[in-house]
């Protein structure tokens, strides 16, 4: 049995915390005590049937003003796969919140209001799915019992989001008629919506294939931690523990430590009391090399047939966390794997308007804001274009003063 | 590209690993905050994962309230033995004797609350900048929003509403000189996962997570273990009960349940079925809907 993280991206006003009420509620994930609080509590729909939109509202203020502030992370399972889902807020001042969800899904949910259809909220989640490059989307159109479960309605929807996925440069869109609030089409099919062939949103989560890049050229070994026992009988023992994050590595290949250079072979690949002959990505190792060489956390081991781009100037784009703006005259720390060096960002190429994806000449970078720049580090970054290697292109900006994060960066190339 | 192919013990097992490593090279002082819980004792197995055969970068640290279950200590002390690890323990008792706490009166009495301030003082004596813990977002869902890597500040307190964001696998564990930073690296994991893990792998448990006989008395609905440490009256009649309990916390406010799983498949087959979450089990959460919220902004686990 395999995990699917999974973010759902829309407003309470497409009903989205129900949504995802409903599937935990239908697929029985609801425990009798907090089901006894659910009851409990004075929130009620319209019609005097319980809120499921709480179990997703962690947070006092949240409760308070009924929206939902930051990510909130649930967990269920059923007979075919373990499920996380990041509930993500969907206003635009919680873009970051929402980037932040995206960063680790494999799958999202974009949900549209059946009555609204494609709205300008639409185009600004789509667009961030696509540029945190989410492998799989469902584009659930709600309410539809809002729309006497009309098929033409759905087909229109369709029909624009499919202009729309072509704008942004989606693929591997599912589009599932649903009603969140009666239960329609989530966990189980609705004789409401007989007209639709296709499964329901649950059985499709629990089908759908994601994939992995054991690609072994693309193999990549962030170094975490060194490990040396430095005991009599370890006295040599050096092993450099890690994750490996994409890519696979065997024992015998041929490896390459960066930014310095040097090459060497792997001898042997440890995980506590095994030896493992391969290593995937996602596995946590330890690796070791034939010939002594200088390494340290911060370095990467990589392929030597297939190297990362290794450079100082970087084009990335850039999403602004922190409420004080970029500052392209500070000098900002960035971190990338398990390396945090001085950088800057040298310059502002231009700012996207998320919600047209009009491209807009930027002299400011505020909360929110997303758009391409250039950024010089102190030491060059081995990294990966992140279109090309989610796991090896992406970085984050911390601000020196606070260590707050404020921005995540999507490496891009190289700047010759 | 192939079909993704990890199981998903396999990926949580090497998410945890990574993020102990991860405190083990970005922090000076880390601390692993054991309680004698199977969610900590797996941590524990998860660290020799991560670092063997190396040593610990992190000494092991009990907030010790004196209102153990005796198997709890039993274990700790036996664990600690075999796998050569350096213990720290705080002492709830030195924190009444100190008057920086008052022991609570009444009926419904615990130390539960008054081990935070314990913790803090703990933490701030050894100069920790990373206390990892065994938390998980499944809990409870003031839980369901920390990060993984959540920074306290100089009082211990966690801020919700100005939490980091949180991007990929990368954690910023940069902090100001006497913050620290609180870390889960079971995060994602369920009690269930928990409890395949632990079979998965054999690892030992104190025994008081199996079914025995022990005398109980019922209180608010809950079954309390009957001892010294509970304060009874007359109204409280003990009865011999078939028990185990869910999780391992102060004697005062740690209920059980009515069980007979005796082995460790019988406790995974009775979760799966159970209809009580596990938190359900424990009267520190049932004060308030926003209860847990609370304690965390004060400075607890």
């Amino acid at each position: 049995m395999d995990i699917l993280k999974f973010i759902t991206a829309g407003s309470v006003d497409d009903g989205k915390s129900t949504l995802i009420g409903r599937l935990l509620y239908d697929s029985e994930a609801i425990l009798v005590d907090q089901l006894e609080a659910l009851h409990a509590s004075n929130r009620k729909n319209d019609d005097g049937s319980i809120d499921l939109a709480i179990l997703t509202d962690g947070l006092k203020a949240e409760r308070e003003q009924g929206i939902t502030i930051d990510v909130a992370y649930k967990y269920f399972e059923t007979d075919k796969r373990k499920f996380i889902i990041a509930d993500a807020p969907g206003h635009i001042q919680y873009t970051r919140n929402m980037v932040t969800g995206a960063s680790n899904a494999g799958l999202a949910i974009i949900l549209i209001d059946a009555r609204k259809g494609v709205i300008e909220q639409t185009t600004r989640h789509s667009f961030l799915v696509s540029l945190l490059q989410i492998q799989q989307v469902v584009v659930a159109v709600n309410k539809m019992d809002m729309v006497d479960y009309s098929e033409d309605v759905f087909n229109s929807i369709v029909a624009d989001y499919k202009v729309l996925a072509g704008k942004v440069g989606l693929k591997n869109v599912t589009y599932i008629p649903v009603s969140a609030l009666k239960g329609d089409n989530i966990v189980y099919p609705s004789a409401k919506i007989s007209w639709y062939t296709g499964d329901s949103l649950l059985t499709h989560l629990e089908n759908v294939e994601l994939e992995i890049d054991d690609t072994s050229a693309h193999a990549r070994l962030p170094v975490q931690w060194v490990v040396r026992p430095q005991t009599d009988e370890l006295h040599d023992y050096r092993g450099y523990a890690g994750r490996v994050s994409s890519g696979s590595f065997k024992v015998n290949d041929k490896v390459t430590v960066l930014p310095s250079g040097f090459s060497s072979t792997i001898s042997k690949i440890e995980f506590y009391d095994k030896t493992p002959e391969e290593a995937i990505a996602g596995m946590s190792v330890t690796v070791h090399l034939t010939d002594n060489i200088d390494i340290s956390r911060g370095d990467i081991i990589v392929n030597s047939a297939g190297q990362p781009q290794l450079s100082n100037l970087i084009e990335a784009d850039l999403c602004w966390m922190d409420t004080r703006p970029l500052d392209t005259t500070l000098t900002y720390l960035v971190q990338h794997n398990t390396k945090t060096i001085r950088c800057k960002i040298s310059e502002v190429l231009y700012k996207v308007n998320i919600n047209t994806l009009e491209k807009d000449h930027a002299e400011d970078f505020k909360l929110n804001d997303i758009g391409r720049i250039v950024i010089k580090t102190a030491e060059p970054l081995a990294f990966d274009p992140y279109q090309l290697n989610k796991a090896n292109g992406g970085a984050i900006i911390i601000d020196s003063r606070t260590n707050v994060t404020v921005g995540a960066l999507i490496l891009r190339q190289a700047v010759d | 590209m192939s079909k993704y192919r990890l199981d998903y013990l396999d990926e949580l097992e090497a998410e945890a690993i990574y993020i102990l490593r991860e405190v083990a090279g970005q922090f000076e002082k880390p601390a692993l905050l054991f309680s004698g819980g199977k969610d900590s004792i797996t941590l524990v197995h998860l660290a020799m994962k991560a670092f063997r055969p190396g040593k610990f970068p992190f000494p092991l640290v009990h907030i010790d309230t004196g209102h153990n279950f005796e198997e709890t200590i039993t274990y700790r002390d036996e664990m600690v033995a075999r796998i050569g690890e350096k213990l720290i323990i705080g002492h709830v008792q030195d924190s009444i004797n100190e008057g920086k706490v008052i022991e609570q009166k009444g009926k419904n009495a615990s130390r539960n609350a008054l081990q935070t301030v314990t913790l803090l003082d703990t933490i701030a004596k050894h100069k920790f900048d990373a206390c990892i813990g065994g938390a998980r977002r499944d809990e409870e869902k003031a839980r369901a929003k920390e990060r993984i890597f959540s920074v306290r500040d100089e009082f211990g307190q966690w801020d919700p509403k100005r939490q980091r964001p949180e991007l990929w696998n990368i954690y910023n564990g940069k902090i100001h000189k006497g913050e620290n930073v609180r870390v889960f690296p079971i995060s994602n994991w369920t009690e269930l996962d928990v409890w395949n893990y632990i079979r998965r792998e054999n690892i030992p448990l104190p025994t008081i997570y199996f079914a025995h006989q022990r005398d109980c008395i019922t209180r608010n609905g809950q079954l309390m273990a009957a001892s010294p440490f509970l304060n009874m009256d007359a109204d409280d009649k003990i009865e011999s009960k078939n028990v185990r309990f869910r999780t391992v916390g102060d004697m005062t406010c740690t209920a059980a349940v009515e069980s007979y799983a005796f082995e460790i498949d019988d406790i995974i087959h009775e979760i799966a079925s159970s209809k009580i979450s596990e938190r359900g089990a424990r009267m520190d959460d049932k004060v308030s809907e926003a209860a847990m919220e609370d304690r965390k902004k004060g400075g607890y686990f």
